[in-house]
């Protein structure tokens, strides 16, 4: 039925050597289907090529098996070649008589043998193969960069500066995420909002970037290339075209006054009115009303923010908005959160007031903060002398918090120290720590600056618990290198609390169709070699959603996640793999046992009806541009009717059966050996 | 049920199911290491584990195979995520099927052989030889 041509490669020695390669490409004209047969010394090599394309033609052949080196060397070679020649690509198939048999055997004649069985196997194979075509999917040229943070920012500037669109959507009423709190960065001590805020500000103004702020995604339908996203644009109250920005309504606003509500940015150190502007560089700087707590939307009376707006831009009655926006790719930069205060309750956190989280240190040493950089205790506002630092609070504790190292800690509380020592003289940090993990560029520098220079002393132990005495909290803990206990009397306790996945990323992940951990941070497709993309073709990673990261790597990653994205955006079309499972309706009986098992979620309903649109049958149906093939649908499937392209069942039956005719044909059964004995 | 062959010329014959991304490129490896073993596995190259249908075993062993055997990427590793997990759970309660047909366990062989993992690919394949060596010739299992 078919002509199959057979290549025999000699591979110079490397196959010669141990396999008769002439032997095998008699022993393959014997096959059935097998018109052509030959052996070469270099398949792969121009001539060798050249060879496969003229038989091809002279032969009118149908299949070609290519008895060479592994497929996951040259398929892509010989199926390149094989196009050239106008023949469908899927028809050539390799087998593997390097890697599999002369380089691993030593016997000539068993080699042999094995080598007419491999290629025995494929010619069986190809000539069930069908001829198949590459699937072409548009794409629409476009970026959705999910969270405003560092991460975000960089991915968002590095495609809209490749000349691409970038919708950024971003929770918060300001982009800036976690780096805008911070008041210097590790290792170098610059600041923080002085090299963050010009990219905020870009970002805002970039002819190719749309910012979604105070927005949520609501739902993403579609795959690769072609993403339809609702965005929920949670109503702001205010009039973006309108409002100057100019502050007033937030200074008038009468709640606040008395600390009923806290300002998430100064992470409720300082209280904020229900209209606010997080803080004073927020991009865009356009307030929003929190209506949760404001007294107009409580009693329905009030209403100063609208009366003192010159710019008419208060608007009570705005409502939360769906757009939609069609995307290629995702991008989700959504960031951490910190492990909650109240989980240590030995460290008295939420009991002492002068026990406080890292990231409220941050905003105490941040000249915008609520103390204007001034380090104060909280319980009595003056400046403290002794302040202990306790690393690893939740972070590679299995029992209490979680099992992973929060990464930051380590430099961050060296980093504090330094501030401490800079900004409140006289004062005097103590680090309780597990082990010091200083590994990036001038981290280790930075931490031996922090204990020789600095004189931060460094006890390395875990803290029991805190105890108040006096005015004073009494930290006990031991130190594990003298192997005694040891009391500190402290004035300010800082925790370095663990870096923790987003509240809500499971929820996103779910959205998005992403897999992510125990720990709900978002999964990579490849720890090492696909960091930044997730199994869902067209979705990237950056920054702390994946895992805990610095600043530096969070940006690399951005970064990379936009290389990623604009590599997809470089062609008009993608071209995928034939090579995925199908499914054949007519058999096919809608039970779906196939959804579940898809990884990849490509696996829909689909409803077949008559001319006149009665409902004929509901059957399953593949996406073709989610399908990845694997084939665990095709296993599933209880009719037999969805097949594995390239990978069939007839294809794999035919190999197994080679078997049972090779039995008779090239040697005794087990009895008759044994009956010879 | 089988019984044991003496000292014969008999080869055992041996159909190895492996996906594509782990252990047949540790089998690559294998081979690239130029590590040896037995000349008696055929392998099947499928895109995942979870790809493997019960009745390609099944049909391995009708046509004569004396062992077969089931490798992919470790658990985690998988290049589809799930695959190899569908195929654990899968081919663990086929196995029990497998003996209840009147089929010796020994000669199903399941593992996870990673594209690093060459010396392991070479070891395995010993190992399964002289196993199903010992345990002599499939036997009426194809009629």
């Amino acid at each position: 039925m078919a002509n199959i041509g057979v290549f025999v490669c000699w591979c110079g020695s490397n196959i010669a050597q141990t396999v008769d390669v002439v032997a095998v490409a008699k022993a393959a004209s014997e096959f059935k289907d097998v018109v052509y047969s030959v052996d070469y010394k270099y398949m792969c090599s121009s001539p060798g090529q050249n060879m496969m394309i003229d038989a091809i033609k002279q032969h009118n052949l149908d299949g070609v098996v290519i008895a060479s080196c592994s497929p996951r060397m040259h398929e892509s070679t010989f199926r390149s070649a094989a196009v050239l020649a106008g023949f469908n690509p899927y028809m050539v198939e390799m087998a593997n008589l390097r890697e599999h048999c002369s380089w691993v055997h030593d016997n000539r004649e068993e080699a042999t043998k094995k080598a007419i069985e491999l290629v025995r196997m494929i010619v069986a194979k190809v000539a069930r193969n069908a001829p198949l075509n590459k699937i072409y999917v548009p794409v629409t040229k476009r970026a959705l960069v999910i969270g405003g943070g560092i991460a975000g920012i960089q991915a968002a500037l590095d495609i809209a500066n490749g000349g691409v669109e970038v919708i950024m959507v971003e929770k918060e009423p300001s982009i800036g995420g976690h780096m805008s709190q911070l008041d210097e960065t590790f290792p170098t001590l610059d600041c923080s909002q002085c090299i963050l805020t010009p990219r905020m500000v870009e970002v805002a103004t970039h002819k190719n970037i749309t910012l979604y702020a105070y927005s949520e995604v609501d739902s993403v339908e579609g795959f690769v290339g072609n993403f339809k996203v609702k965005i929920k644009r949670k109503a702001k109250c205010v009039i973006e075209e309108l409002c100057t920005g100019c502050g007033l309504c937030t200074q008038k606003c009468p709640v606040g006054k008395k600390g009923e509500v806290m300002n998430e940015f100064e992470v409720g150190m300082a209280p904020r009115p229900a209209i606010y502007i997080p803080f004073p560089q927020a991009v865009p700087n356009i307030p929003v009303i929190d209506r949760e707590n404001c007294t107009y939307f409580k009693t329905g009376k009030c209403g100063v923010c609208a009366k003192v707006c010159v710019a008419k831009a208060i608007d009570f009655n705005q409502k939360d908005e769906i757009v939609e926006e069609e995307v290629g790719a995702i991008i989700v930069a959504t960031g951490y959160d910190l492990y909650p205060k109240d989980s240590y309750g030995e460290y008295g956190y939420g009991k002492f007031k002068d026990v406080i989280s890292g990231l409220e240190f941050e905003r105490m040493v941040s000249a915008s903060g609520p103390t204007k950089g001034k380090v104060l205790r909280p319980s009595n506002g003056k400046p403290p002398k002794n302040v202990v630092f306790i690393k690893c609070v939740g972070s590679r504790d299995e029992k209490h918090g979680i099992s992973y190292c929060s990464k930051i800690c380590c430099m961050y509380t060296a980093k504090h120290a330094m501030l401490l020592h800079h900004k409140c003289p006289g004062a005097k940090a103590y680090i309780f720590y597990m082990d010091i993990r200083a590994t990036g560029k001038g981290y280790e520098e930075f931490v031996k600056r922090a204990m020789e220079e600095e004189g931060a002393v460094y006890i390395r132990g875990r803290v029991s618990r805190i105890y108040k005495r006096k005015d004073h909290l009494v930290v006990v803990g031991a130190d594990t290198l003298t192997g005694k206990p040891v009391e500190v009397e402290a004035d300010l306790v800082v925790l370095a609390t663990a870096i923790i996945a987003k509240d809500g990323a499971d929820k996103l992940a779910q959205i998005l169709k992403i897999s992510y951990d125990t720990h709900n941070f978002y999964n990579e497709a490849h720890p090492k070699l696909r960091p930044v993309e997730t199994n869902t073709a067209g979705i990237f990673l950056a920054g702390c959603c994946q895992a805990p990261k610095d600043i530096p790597d969070s940006v690399s990653q951005g970064s990379a996640a936009a290389s990623k994205a604009l590599a997809l955006f470089s062609k008009k079309e993608l071209e995928r793999e034939p090579l995925i499972s199908r499914v054949n309706e007519e058999f096919c009986v809608g039970c779906l046992a196939c959804q579940p098992v898809c990884p990849y979620n490509a696996i829909e309903e689909k409803e077949i009806r008559d001319r006149k649109g009665n409902l004929i049958k509901k059957v399953a149906h593949i996406n073709e541009g989610l399908c990845m093939g694997c084939g665990a649908c095709a296993v599933t499937c209880r009719s037999g009717c969805i097949i594995l392209e390239g990978f069939t069942n007839n294809q794999i039956f035919e190999q197994i059966n080679t078997f049972e005719n090779l039995i008779s044909k090239f040697e005794p059964t087990p009895e008759e050996t044994v009956a010879k004995k | 049920m089988e019984e044991k062959s003496a000292k014969t010329d008999w080869e055992p014959r041996i159909v190895g199911f492996v996906c594509n991304w782990c252990t047949y490129a540790g089998a690559d490896l294998a081979g690239t290491s130029r590590l040896k073993y037995p000349p008696n596995v055929r392998l099947i190259r499928l895109p995942c584990t979870g790809a493997i249908d019960p009745l390609f075993i099944v049909k391995a062993f009708q046509s004569g195979a004396d062992a077969v055997l089931v490798s992919g990427c470790h658990p985690n590793d998988c290049h589809y995520t799930s695959g190899n997990y569908h195929a654990r759970r899968k081919l663990t309660v086929f196995k029990d099927l497998l003996e209840f047909t009147g089929l010796d366990p020994k000669r199903f062989w399941m593992s996870w052989i990673s594209a690093s993992e060459g010396q392991k690919f070479a070891s395995f394949m010993e190992e399964i030889v002289t196993e199903t060596k010992k345990l002599g010739p499939l036997k009426g299992y194809n009629n």
